[in-house]
């Protein structure tokens, strides 16, 4: 068939191999939840705390953005779950310490409140591992660069 | 909510995840009987999600209805979306799905039960 050009998938992407699915997965499940409870939050109850709700929202679509990210790979791909695996790992440990010292700004939990703890701390491992995959998969060089400097 | 179901419901996920998890580490893909399990496991979840859909149109209803019906809708799709997944991934990983799955049941059923426990009189 010479007429289309094979459309394939960058081989980094998690898509391709079975830990990256379980990856995926996981991340799946956190973009759903996130979101989630970010709409339920600010549809029922925006007023009560607006700054917990919004950093929800964030993390909701931070998630979205990582899964998204790490299932099309390649140079955006890679790009896309860099910024947002970045922004995951900053925004819960941020959060997390804020949410420790000044519980007033926080009444109402989000993702990344007390470092996930409400979520079996695993959106404090997660960034760990997505950034572990961009890292293992990053592209290797193809230029005169054969000794490692 | 809290019923004797609810318990069975997290004490089967827990037990079943423990032996996908071995299953993954000891580098074998899904059996006819992991899925089957696993499906076994979701038909109880189902039951369970049911009972609850019922419980709504009774005395007690949780005061956050619309979470809680969130909740319920992700609690009955989660086992048959981990089979649909396990099922694409015939390797070890497949088993690492399921067991996955069957670790996030019992925060699904506890969150559940959290939920239902402020109720509207």
């Amino acid at each position: 068939m010479p007429d289309s050009p094979a459309r394939t998938r960058p081989v980094d992407a998690a898509l391709h191999t079975g830990l990256g699915r379980v990856l995926l997965f996981i991340y799946g499940v956190f973009a759903l939840s996130a979101s989630a409870r970010a709409l339920v939050q600010i549809l029922s109850k925006f007023d009560e705390a607006p700054l917990a709700y919004l950093l929800s929202a964030l993390a909701g679509v931070v998630y979205i953005a990582a899964t998204v990210g790490l299932a099309i790979g390649g140079e955006r791909g890679r790009r896309i779950a860099l910024v947002s695996c970045s922004i995951e790992l900053i925004g819960v440990l941020v959060v997390g310490t804020l949410s420790v010292a000044d519980a007033v700004a926080f009444p109402d939990d989000t993702v990344w409140s007390r470092f996930g703890s409400g979520y079996g701390y695993v959106p404090l491992v997660l960034p760990f591992f997505g950034l572990g995959w961009i890292w293992k998969h990053r592209p290797t060089q193809p230029e005169t660069r054969d000794d490692n400097a | 909510m809290n019923g004797p179901l609810s318990v069975a419901t997290i004490v089967v996920a827990l037990v079943l995840a423990a032996w996908l998890l071995l299953r993954a580490a000891l580098n074998r893909a899904p059996s006819r009987f992991d899925l089957l399990a696993t499906a076994v496991l979701g038909a109880l979840v189902a039951v369970l999600v049911l009972v609850a859909v019922v419980g709504l149109f009774g005395d007690h209803r949780p005061s956050d209805t619309p979470t809680f019906g969130g909740y319920l809708i992700t609690t009955i799709a989660f086992a048959p979306t981990a089979i649909y997944l396990a099922r694409m991934e015939p390797t070890r990983w497949g088993n690492l799905i399921l067991g996955v799955a069957c670790l996030v049941l019992p925060v699904l059923v506890l969150r559940l039960q959290q939920i239902a426990s402020v109720t509207v009189a």
